[in-house]
């Protein structure tokens, strides 16, 4: 047992905040891989620094991903993480379970790993932390004998993600879960083989809430929206005023296009639908009172991702509006286009983003078949530095 | 052989009966109280959900103590959140108390809805990664552990979403949070010659660098770097395990803040620098809470209500915000990477 012999990561027992050293240590009364993952964390804690080895390449059969070889640097002091490896796996849409599903995954990582997981990684994978290269392919094979495939690791397409979308949500324009597993299916050999420049990260997001950050983090972020006016239950309005809310000072002050006004006199909603940019707002703070409009689709946007290598960019809208019924072709065409033109295209670990920053976004939309639109842009360019196709000009030759 | 390529399980068999029934027909919701919310839908059936803050890092043993709490109360579903919390989905509301009644007995946090402290997104640190600049679970628990009482209780003036991420790689692409806590390496690497004319490909590890600090030397068939020019990324060690670049003395961790991926009244946002440097301090990093903690106690006082940490600051000004929560102002605030300009003040409007 490892009475002591971690000080250090033991002082983080204490505290209100459920205690990850507790499950380590839970783990490590049946799983020795977990005591020596604390022994070696505590090592970190006295050193300040890691002590895990650079990558190396594992994997089980028929796939180029989904597991992150991981190798301990002292494995004379912590033989058990000597092979320490990260496998993972590709969550339900939304993150709902069974616990008849949960324990399952349970039993085979007990069998196989540390014991220890993640649920979930910050991508959205199940992450199972820790086994040797000798039961990662029985590993896999339990997990798909219980109907569990691999997420995306490397130069591919990762592992697509989605908020609970229509499942609890009355904001969902957009049917989310579908969309992320129909997709995920469409492109999983993208996903399974990496075989591209670098990462490349889907998120849907059923409003413009954004609750899966698709906007921040993903290389293809689909977010949920409508053309027309909100809906509005002017009865139900009424109800939050008279329940106290300020609706001049927390609605229509934050609107940030002033397309809202409050007639306190007749007790009236006024909306001005031309002027609301759909961020929200109004129908966050009276969710029974407003919904989104009736024709529902999504924005596309692509490019966003943290800082390395050019710095961490936002997406950027690319289309507008896009009705998305089953199954998608539309969108499943276009991003078939999309990742075809990047990796034609892009360096080596060059993201979309950066991609299209560097060649112009005009070259973009051009190779991908987008046209134009002022909704791409906050504002036009103030530099003339145009450049014109060559059949837009006249030439003497 | 298995199966392989066939996906993740489908979702239609993960929901429970009640989100089939009303899948997609939401009418809408209220927040009972921190962590309880109730969903109705148009057929007029409810679904109260429980949120439990988690450590993420889970072991199976606990995990089947989720589960058995889900079978007693939810009918065997569960669902997490993007932010690492457990959701019980209850369709009898007299079930409500008698779970969150077990659920704190365990001694785990029921809120981070609306107002609250919501959990935080992290990194693996030194639990797990090969590039970081300090560890991410001990820090989130030392955090989390100050915030506690603002994770259970709605008491702040908007919704505050804290991300840490262990290098500048961003696992946790921590970039768009109200406040970002940023392992980070503040010298340049070490080139192993011998270790790299054997392991990496030298084109590779030249193209990695975001500023142009790396040369070839193909004297010694590998590389140089060139000092001054070097922001100490890590980018290149990640490329190769020769460019030695973790420094115990000098790493450490940089606080962001004002970021938002919401587009509810402001459009999204970046989060910007508060604090360049602060030392790793295991196993609770004491300047990084009273920093953390001193930022939200600031932005709590001065906010209106329903004002992000982003928002309020680009009311009052980022002038105002350093002289607010008397942070030094320094020479590393002032942008110089290739988007700096915008970021310059071209107006002689400004606050004192």
């Amino acid at each position: 047992m490892a009475e002591s012999r971690t000080p250090r990561v033991d002082e983080l027992e204490k505290g209100p905040w459920p205690s990850f050293v507790k499950e380590m240590k839970r783990a490590a009364e049946k799983k020795p891989a977990a005591g020596d993952l604390l022994r070696q964390l505590d090592l970190s804690y006295e050193e300040k620094v890691g002590h895990w080895k650079h990558g190396g390449i594992v994997g089980v059969r028929g796939y180029g991903g989904g597991v992150i070889g991981r190798y301990s640097n002292k494995p004379e002091e912590f033989p058990e993480i000597r092979e320490f490896h990260t496998i993972r796996v590709n969550q339900p849409s939304g993150w709902f379970y069974t616990t008849k599903a949960l324990r399952s995954l349970c039993d085979i990582w007990d069998k196989y790993g540390s014991g220890l997981t993640n649920f979930h990684g910050s991508t959205g994978d199940i992450i199972l932390l820790g086994t040797t290269t000798e039961n990662l392919q029985p590993c896999f094979d339990e997990l798909s004998d219980a109907g569990f495939d691999l997420g995306g690791s490397g130069g591919g397409l990762r592992t697509p993600s989605a908020c609970v979308g229509p499942a609890r949500c009355e904001y969902s324009c957009i049917d989310t879960l579908d969309v992320c597993h129909s997709l995920t299916l469409e492109f999983q050999d993208f996903l399974h083989r990496p075989q591209w420049p670098y990462k490349f990260k889907i998120k849907v997001s059923g409003c413009g809430n954004d609750c899966v950050a698709a906007i921040a983090r993903a290389d293809l972020a689909i977010i949920g929206t409508w053309k027309g006016p909100l809906q509005i239950n002017q009865a139900a309005v009424a109800e939050y005023v008279k329940n106290g809310l300020d609706i001049e000072e927390e609605v229509i002050e934050r609107c940030p296009t002033r397309a809202l006004a409050w007639d306190a006199a007749n007790g009236e909603l006024k909306l001005s639908a031309e002027d609301c940019v759909r961020c929200m707002h109004c129908i966050n703070r009276m969710p029974k009172a407003l919904k989104p409009g009736t024709e529902r689709g999504a924005t596309l946007l692509v490019g966003g991702k943290a800082t390395i290598l050019k710095s961490a960019f936002l997406g950027w809208v690319i289309v507008p509006f896009m009705s998305l019924t089953p199954p998608y072709t539309e969108l499943k065409d276009l991003m078939g286009r999309i990742f075809d033109w990047w990796d034609e295209n892009a360096k080596n670990r060059e993201r979309i983003g950066e991609l299209i920053y560097r060649l112009g976004m005009r070259t973009f939309l051009k190779e991908v078949g987008l046209p134009p639109v002022p909704q791409m842009v906050f504002r036009p360019r103030a530099n003339p530095y145009v450049f014109w196709w060559p059949e837009e000009v006249k030439r003497n030759a | 052989m298995p199966r392989t390529d066939f996906g993740p399980p489908h979702y239609g068999e993960m929901l429970p009966p009640v989100i089939k029934r009303n899948y997609g027909k939401w009418a809408y919701h209220e927040i009972l109280k921190p962590g309880v919310l109730k969903h109705v839908a148009e057929s007029g059936e409810e679904v109260y959900t429980v949120r439990v803050g988690s450590a993420r890092l889970l072991s199976t043993d606990t995990i089947r103590e989720i589960c058995e709490l889900a079978d007693k109360y939810c009918d065997g579903y569960v669902r997490f959140t993007s932010r690492h919390n457990i959701e019980f989905l209850l369709s009898n509301k007299e079930n409500i108390e008698p779970l969150i009644a077990e659920v704190k007995a365990k001694g785990w946090p029921v809120g981070g809805t609306g107002t609250c402290l919501s959990n935080m997104v992290h990194t693996q640190g030194w639990i797990h990664c090969h590039t970081p600049a300090t560890d991410a679970s001990g820090i989130v628990k030392a955090v989390m552990d100050e915030l506690y009482s603002y994770f259970e209780e709605a008491k702040l003036p908007a919704k505050l979403r804290i991300a840490l991420a262990c290098c500048l790689n961003m696992c946790g692409a921590v970039h768009c949070s109200d406040i970002a806590i940023l392992g980070i390496h503040r010298t340049p690497p070490r080139v192993n010659h011998e270790m790299l004319a054997k392991v990496s490909e030298i084109p590779t590890v030249v193209a990695s660098c975001p500023t142009g600090a790396i040369r070839p030397n193909p004297k010694l068939k590998s590389v140089d770097v060139i000092e001054e020019r070097c922001m100490y990324c890590g980018n290149c060690y990640t490329m190769s395990p020769a460019m030695e670049i973790m420094d115990p003395e000098n790493d450490g961790i940089s606080i962001w803040v004002g970021g938002k991926v919401s587009n509810a009244r402001s459009a999204p946002m970046f989060s910007r620098l508060a604090i360049p440097y602060l030392p790793n301090n295991p196993p609770r990093w004491p300047e990084v809470v009273e920093a953390v903690k001193h930022l939200v106690e600031v932005w709590a006082t001065h906010a209106r209500k329903g004002e992000r940490m982003g928002e309020w600051i680009e009311r009052i000004g980022w002038e105002s915000f350093f002289k607010l929560t008397g942070i030094p102002f320094t020479d590393k605030h002032i942008d110089d990477f290739i988007f700096s300009v915008p970021t310059f003040r071209t107006t002689v409007q400004f606050r004192w």
